[in-house]
């Protein structure tokens, strides 16, 4: 049986700084999370962030899922961040390379997912607010939720799925390769021109997907240079006897939460029925690389895509497949592996979008990003007879991606929404009950002082007398409320906590 | 090889009843507001749109 799917969002974003002459975005990114910390601190908030340090003891990023590490591949390099901070909600907020990320706390379904990215927003907010005044002199440090400059750079939104270690990788490979390539129709943030070389504003005006173009082999362990559909990145962060981790890079950063929502929804989806052998639609791309890209380009979603068997299919097509298959899914196995009861909802949330998307795209521009960019754009051009080339265009891009709540665009044209904010503030600083951040994040709300490191799967006490104790949290869905919630209610201090731990 | 039409399950066919009724009330939210949003987005898009898009520079991702 497929097993209970923790899932995470890591979300690098993108970072001005404005009002200096000479700005690096790595000091940006650092200003911009510690002015978070600082105030956190300064208003003495009772889930105030501490700054534990990460630690990097389990962390291979160069191991690779396939069983070998390839000579010539470039593992991702772990550096001695800057700020790294874990908050008391069991994200972790901190500089990664030139960008400051946010990584959701381990959640148990698609909904909770959203809760926390949402939550990672309105920390940013507040952290933009807080440099602000902090820095004074009319600087300022400004967040874009994207994933490219417009310039051929790009960065990440990455989805993390635990997945059963029993399930063969090559069907892993061979099943998420044609969500990942179809269901870029829903999940695409929208984005004007290309940064494919040689590719102008006249040939693709604007794209479904921020990402597409920055996408060349189907499977490989790179994440910033030749980038694959499929990432090995084999690090678990947990029993890797039992468990893999699905690292996946191939997605756009969602303004939209039902966007999010459907994206880790319907992928746990793909991967419960790939953990049961029950992903049914038989497709395979002629190459996958380009179908990725011909989706992206393709704004009447009607284009055939060229399969292995010599014959075509659309992305629709493809998509209702995966549906289908989907709905005979749950009716024979449940919805243990997929989130539990709100992959109900997920399922029929997402053949409405799919079928919203064959009649006329503009049904759900009210869900889907790229369709709500597209209009917005459409409108403004229309209105002022502008070209695709004109600049404010891809002004109009970026800045629906703005973190400022005032500048954002995204924030004025009504998209759905899952969750309140006030459930989203409550989230940025108290941990989903359901898995093992819960034990991550109470543990920092009751005894910041006593916790000197932390990582996914551990975290490390300093009781006062030496040694240091590292408590090993190797089972993702263990150190819930269920499981250790009276347990540090009861417990006056940490030594407590430890000697019942033990016990 | 010719483009030969895959065969193929029927797309999504299990419309709700909401849907028939109001085929596009769904969306429309979005684009009764559009001509008020295009009036707030002269106010808040960035006063030198050239300058801005040439200045959003991002290396070093991922």
């Amino acid at each position: 049986m497929a097993i209970s799917k923790v899932v995470g969002l890591e979300t690098e974003y993108g970072i001005v700084h404005r009002g200096v002459d000479d700005p690096n975005p790595i000091t940006a990114s650092s200003l911009l999370i510690n002015a978070y910390l600082a105030r956190c601190e300064a208003t003495g908030r009772r889930a105030a962030t501490q700054r534990v340090s990460w630690d990097f003891e389990d962390e291979t990023p160069g191991v690779d899922a396939r069983g070998f590490t390839p000579t010539g591949a470039r593992p991702p390099t772990v550096d001695s961040h800057l700020v790294n901070a874990v908050l008391t909600n069991g994200a972790r907020y901190y500089v990664d390379h030139a960008h400051p990320e946010m990584s959701t706390p381990e959640c148990l379904n698609a909904r909770s997912a959203v809760l926390y990215d949402r939550a990672g927003e309105l920390i940013l907010a507040e952290s933009m607010q807080a440099a602000g005044e902090m820095l004074g002199g009319g600087q300022e440090l400004i967040a874009y939720k994207n994933n490219s400059d417009g310039k051929g750079n790009s960065y990440g939104t990455h989805e993390n799925y635990l997945m059963d270690r029993t399930t063969p990788f090559s069907r892993i490979v061979a099943n998420a390769t044609v969500h990942f390539v179809t269901r870029q129709i829903f999940i695409g943030a929208g984005k004007v021109g290309s940064e494919i070389a040689g590719t102008g504003i006249a040939e693709v005006p604007y794209q479904l997907t921020q990402r597409a173009d920055f996408f060349e082999e189907e499977v490989g362990l790179e994440t910033t240079l030749k980038r694959p559909i499929i990432n090995t990145r084999d690090e678990p962060h947990a029993d890797a006897q039992l468990y893999r981790r699905l690292h996946v890079i191939v997605g756009d950063a969602n303004m939209s939460q039902y966007a999010t929502w459907l994206k880790v929804g319907s992928t746990l989806l793909v991967l419960a029925m790939c953990e049961d052998d029950q992903f049914e639609p038989s497709i395979a791309f002629r190459s996958p690389v380009l179908a990725l890209r011909n989706v992206s380009q393709d704004l009447t979603l009607r284009a055939p895509l060229r399969l292995a068997d010599g014959t075509t299919a659309t992305a629709i097509e493809i998509q209702a497949e995966i549906i289908e298959a989907a709905e005979r899914y749950i009716e024979r196995y449940g919805t243990a592996g997929a989130g539990g009861d709100d992959a109900i909802d997920v399922l029929s949330a997402w053949r409405e979008v799919v079928e919203g998307l064959e009649r006329d795209p503009v049904q759900v521009a009210d869900r889907v990003d790229w369709v709500a960019k597209r209009q917005l754009i459409d409108a403004y051009r229309n209105r002022d007879s502008i070209e695709w080339n004109d600049p404010r265009l891809r002004a109009l891009d970026l800045q629906y991606h703005d973190m400022r709540p005032e500048r954002s665009l995204a924030a004025r044209l009504g998209l759905r929404r899952l969750v309140t904010d006030d459930e989203a503030l409550l989230a940025g600083s108290e941990p989903p009950h359901d898995t093992r951040a819960y034990f991550r994040g109470r543990c920092l709300q009751r005894f910041p002082d006593a916790i000197v490191a932390a990582n996914w799967d551990s975290l490390v006490f300093d009781t006062g007398d030496a040694p240091l104790r590292r408590v090993p949290m190797m089972e993702p869905t263990r150190g819930s409320r269920a499981h250790v919630g009276d347990l540090i209610d009861q417990c006056d201090n940490v030594k407590d906590l430890l000697s019942k731990l033990d016990s | 090889m010719a483009d030969q039409k895959r065969p193929q399950t029927p797309a999504p066919s299990k419309q709700r009843p909401q849907d028939q009724s109001q085929p596009a009330a769904e969306g429309s939210s979005l684009a009764d507001g559009l001509d008020d949003i295009l009036d707030e987005i002269d106010e808040v898009l960035e006063t030198n749109a050239e300058e801005f898009v040439k200045s959003y520079v991002q290396k070093g991702g991922e």
